[in-house]
């Protein structure tokens, strides 16, 4: 499975997405400039975490008009999987892929930290390979992580299962419903805020954050 | 418009004595333009050319077998680390601006560390910053100026390190009367290189094109260099206007695209704009190069109008840097810096003459021989107090407390509190590197491009250095190095941020030689050669000097990540053993400090031959497998290191039951005695009386002071006198302070 | 009472987000905008009589930075 990684001005996760995906047999990673306009050969599409285009203005809010996520979008609609992650989240949202948005955290402060996830639904194809219910120990680091979206959408989310993974116990951010990470109502657009490319080394104290990365290759 | 013309007041605003005038007309065989003057007065100021502390710097040891690139030679210092892999790392100030406007203040600081080790060829792995602010935690205005600053630099660092995506995994963070007003903002950054890449800042190659590439000038910072080295008065409110700000995006854009260039091939010399802008990027690389540079003003990228000769050299605008390029591959910059959508120019070009030639359009601004002006820079020795005796501490006048007040209220003091305050606040994740949490005795960083386990720490008593500042320094070394000992590494090189009061002052121009003395003395002793670092003076408030704070930062290699160890406790049954005497010495101690209201007597001594080998025994125990937690005593002793290694554990703590007798200490001295050269380990118990047989045999003093538990208590029973404390209490008390004072 | 505050980076000092969304507008179809000033606007709703010198004291020293920003007052 070839995998590629969307490298905007100020990516800052893009080498460690890279690192991790490389870790796995079967997946193949590459790096995809912000001006280029064409997947051609992917199967696959990680938008990463960072500060894209110093998340001036609003986050993600200038990198949705990037050359490049025209053919995200198309990739996308033509049933392509695409992962979000923190800031690639935040693009998603901004670029009408995923619903509702990221705003300021609660207490206002940047939150680097691991936190325990919970697996609302394990039938899809980003959380297939973990347990119903499983707990991960997942890292985040983001400043504006606070899911928000009106009732109305937030039911249909619950509705459709739609949050793939939710904060258990401690909601960092204040994000509604407890949720880290929702996908699109066809399942192959998936966007969370937790780090799953720094919870893929016994090094750095978690290895649950590959769950993501298996399901998608298996 | 005209200049203004140069008077005596003019001359002094400008910071230049009679004496240095004079200087001046000699070297340029005449009087000086108003742009010159300024000129001068950048280069010739204390933050540019050193020139109150360069003797006093010459007495470091700056060379080693592992030594590629000296002190003072270039930005930053590069050790190799083996396998064709090297580092450079530097630590820097920026404390005036900081006390001005601390979140840019501290931003641009990050900024600056930055650009220093990319100037090098290095690609920025991590960060460390050493942070002294005023008390924290009271209801008058004055802590709460000082809550203003430590909030506001805690997030300009985590601003400008988070998005730039340069993970801050450590450093240290002290809270004292001394710095109200004064805060201290040190940064340390470090990158990793081949050696063929390390990239260098002489502009070499007569004819060869000067490019300026990056963020476009601004009247940003005017005269920051000059800035730093006055002292912070009333009237530096009136400097504000001159605040720059930092933009991490384009920096982070800087980085890459320099990475990309230097990686090109046609990079003939490099330099950042960093204090006095582009003056000081231009005569340095010429003096280095042994050339001359001439540049044309009317090139330079401009972000305002009407920009004076004078404002454009001394601008401080951030993320800039002056790019030789071999003759003939100009093409290269313009395709790399459009990729990136930076401004670039080329302003000029490498002369023979060795002069620094400014010109706007066809007038000639500024003409000055570039080797006087960067590396000729008069050098001063201050007159020194004499020494004066530090009196011992008589213990009879300081009455035993009750041990167990005394424990969690030195727990709480912000110095010694948990800091997860802060680090939370810092991406401390990106680049996959940081393998033990922020907290722990050293950072630990995998690279992952070099397949290496760097160790670093910053360290430095200011207690210890205000009552004796040649021990301050030599235990600053010392503890670094007993720091990165206590991860399993061996250290390799350090760094340091000189910060003291104004050098006028007889009184801190002697703490200043001390400190230096002391400093290059211990670095010897431990074979870490001085890599670069930097000096800032003037560090005084309305009140009085800063306590004078040599701070270091100590990098080491640990070879194996089965040695990487941290200061937690592990598992509930394990032997706890005191790799070291028990001490007994009270002088310039946090308890001292914080339980009695005083800051006096001489600080405990250090004996070097015995520290090395408590270095050596804690990491021979380590590759032998046999170490689960390792600690060293510092602030607070005994007592606040075991506490630390219970509280530290992740998810729940684990308690702690310990048993020594004395040879008629004190409780309380027994307990919070700060005498060096100890660390506190924990061990399977089945692997106990191994470990005590090897520290026999190497002649380290050590004994077994009882176990881990997986009690809700930590009890220490000193000669027979049983002291227990709650964990949860101490837990609050640690952990939950700083948060709850920044909260109020 | 209503007062809306404008605060505004200081036309000296750099403004990034400023800058950054004048490069978009460049890439998005809108070439050669002069300079752009991100700033924010807060709205206050006020009790009858507040004390409009209290108000700039709080404009000056809290709602603005005046190390690098400058605020506008207006009241409606």
């Amino acid at each position: 499975m070839k995998f590629a990684v969307i490298q905007f001005p100020g990516s800052n996760c893009d080498q460690d997405v890279i690192h991790a995906l490389r870790s796995f047999d079967g997946a193949e990673a590459e790096y995809v400039w912000h001006k280029s306009e064409s997947l051609d050969g992917f199967d696959a599409v990680v938008v990463p975490g960072g500060f894209s285009f110093g998340d001036y203005l609003r986050t993600g809010a200038i990198a949705r008009f990037s050359p490049i996520m025209k053919s995200v979008k198309n990739f996308a609609a033509n049933g392509g999987v695409v992962l979000g992650i923190c800031n690639g989240f935040q693009i998603l949202c901004e670029a009408g892929l995923l619903p509702g948005a990221l705003v300021r955290n609660r207490d206002l402060h940047f939150i680097c930290e691991h936190v325990k996830l919970r697996v609302e639904n394990a039938e899809t194809r980003f959380t297939k390979a973990a347990q119903p219910g499983a707990l991960l120990n997942i890292p985040i680091a983001h400043g504006e992580g606070c899911y928000f979206a009106d009732d109305a959408t937030l039911d249909e989310l619950e509705r459709n299962n739609q949050v793939l993974v939710r904060y258990d116990g401690v909601n960092p951010n204040g994000s509604c419903r407890n949720i880290a990470g929702i996908c699109n109502r066809e399942g192959n657009v998936f966007g969370l805020m937790p780090h799953p490319e720094r919870a893929c080394d016994p090094l750095l104290g978690s290895t649950d954050g590959r769950v993501i990365f298996q399901s998608l290759l298996s | 418009m005209s200049d203004p013309a140069i008077t005596p007041e003019v001359i002094a605003k400008h910071g230049i004595t009679p004496d240095e005038y004079e200087r001046i007309k000699s070297i340029l065989g005449r009087e000086p333009n108003f742009t010159e003057l300024g000129v001068f007065s950048v280069m010739w100021s204390e933050h540019c050319s050193y020139k109150n502390s360069k003797l006093e710097l010459k007495k470091f040891p700056t060379t080693g077998p592992k030594v590629l690139v000296k002190a003072g030679e270039e930005n930053a210092g590069v050790i190799d680390i083996g396998d064709g892999w090297a580092i450079a790392f530097k630590m820097e100030s920026h404390n005036h601006p900081s006390a001005v406007e601390p979140f840019q203040g501290a931003a641009t600081g990050v900024g600056g560390i930055i650009r220093d080790i990319f100037t090098m060829g290095a690609r920025p792995v991590f960060s460390l910053n050493s942070l002294r602010f005023g008390p924290i935690d009271g209801d008058d205005a004055e802590s709460k100026t000082n809550r203003r600053l430590f909030a506001g630099v805690v997030s300009g660092i985590a601003h400008y390190g988070n998005c730039i995506g340069i993970p801050t995994i450590g450093g240290e963070v002290y809270f004292d009367e001394s710095y109200s007003g004064n805060p201290l903002v040190n940064v340390f950054n470090l990158g990793i290189l081949r050696h063929e890449q390390i990239a260098r800042g002489g502009a070499v190659g007569i004819g060869n094109p000067v490019f300026y590439v990056g963020a476009e000038t601004g009247r940003d910072g005017l005269a920051g260099a000059a800035f730093a080295s006055r002292e912070l008065t009333e009237e530096s409110k009136e400097d504000r206007p001159a605040v720059q700000v930092g933009d991490p995006f384009r920096e982070k854009l800087l980085l890459e695209a320099c990475l990309e260039l230097l990686a090109s091939g046609c990079v003939a010399g490099i330099q950042d704009m960093g204090a006095a802008g582009l003056t000081c990027s231009t005569c340095e690389t010429a003096s280095r190069g042994g050339t001359g540079v001439e540049i044309d003003l009317n090139l330079v990228p401009k972000r305002e109008e009407g920009m004076t000769p004078y404002e454009i050299l001394l601008s401080e605008s951030q993320e800039r840097m002056l790019v030789i390029v071999h003759k003939g591959q100009e093409a290269t910059v313009r395709e790399i810096f459009e990729k990136w959508d930076l401004p670039y120019a080329q302003i000029g070009e490498v002369k023979d003459d060795g002069m620094m030639r400014v010109r706007e359009g066809d007038r000639v601004v500024v003409e000055i021989p570039a080797r006087q002006l960067a590396d000729e820079a008069p050098l001063y020795s201050r007159e020194a107090a004499p020494k004066r005796e530090i009196p011992a501490l008589d213990l009879a006048t300081v009455p035993e407390l009750d041990p167990l007040e005394s424990l969690p209220k030195l727990l709480a003091h912000p110095s010694i509190a948990s800091k997860r305050w802060v680090w939370r606040q810092y991406d401390h994740m990106v680049r996959l590197g940081a393998t033990v949490l922020p907290g722990s005795d050293a950072a630990v960083f995998v690279v992952r491009e070099a397949d290496k386990i760097l160790a670093a720490a910053t360290d430095c008593n200011a207690i210890y250095c205000r009552q004796d500042p040649r021990e301050g320094a030599r235990i600053a070394v010392a503890e670094c190095c007993r720091n990165l000992a206590c991860s399993g590494a061996v250290p390799l090189a350090l760094t340091d941020n000189l910060n003291f009061g104004n050098p006028h002052k007889p009184e801190n121009f002697l703490q200043l030689r001390e400190a230096v003395e002391g400093m290059a003395e211990a670095c010897r002793a431990f074979d870490t050669p001085v890599t670069g670092g930097n000096v800032s003076l003037y560090n005084e408030s309305p009140i009085a000097a800063i306590d004078p704070t040599p701070t270091v930062g100590v990098v080491g290699l640990i070879a194996d990540p089965k040695h990487i160890t941290t200061s937690a406790f592990k598992q509930a049954g394990d032997a706890i053993i005191l790799i070291g005497d028990l001490g007994h010495e009270l002088g310039a101690s946090h308890y001292l400090k914080v339980c009695h209201g005083r800051k006096e007597g001489a600080p405990p001594l250090l004996d070097y031959s015995h520290e090395i080998e408590v270095h050596n025994a804690v990491r021979a125990l380590i590759r032998l497998g046999l170490v689960r937690s390792a600690h060293d005593c510092s602030e607070g002793g005994l007592a606040v290191a075991v506490a630390e290694s219970c509280l530290a554990v992740e998810g729940a703590p684990l308690g702690a039951s310990l048993a020594f007798t004395t040879n008629g200490l004190r409780a309380d001295q027994a307990l919070f005695n700060e005498s060096q050269s100890r660390i506190v380990i924990s061990t399977t118990r089945g692997n106990a009386a191994a470990v005590l047989a090897l520290l026999e045999w190497r002649g380290v003093p050590a004994r077994r002071l009882g176990e881990v538990t997986d009690q809700d208590s930590l009890t220490i029973t000193v000669d027979g006198r049983a002291f227990d404390w709650k964990l949860a209490s101490l837990h609050e008390a640690w952990a939950e302070t700083i948060g709850r004072l920044m909260s109020s | 009472m209503k007062a809306v505050v404008t605060v505004m980076p200081k036309k000296s000092v750099l403004d990034p987000q400023g800058a950054a969304v004048a490069q978009a507008m460049d890439h998005l179809g809108l070439p050669h905008v002069g300079k752009v000033r991100v700033g924010r606007s807060i709205e206050i709703e006020l009790p009858e009589g507040a004390s409009e010198e209290k108000l700039h004291e709080l404009c000056r020293d809290f709602l603005s930075n005046p190390v690098i920003e400058d605020y506008e007052l207006e009241i409606r």
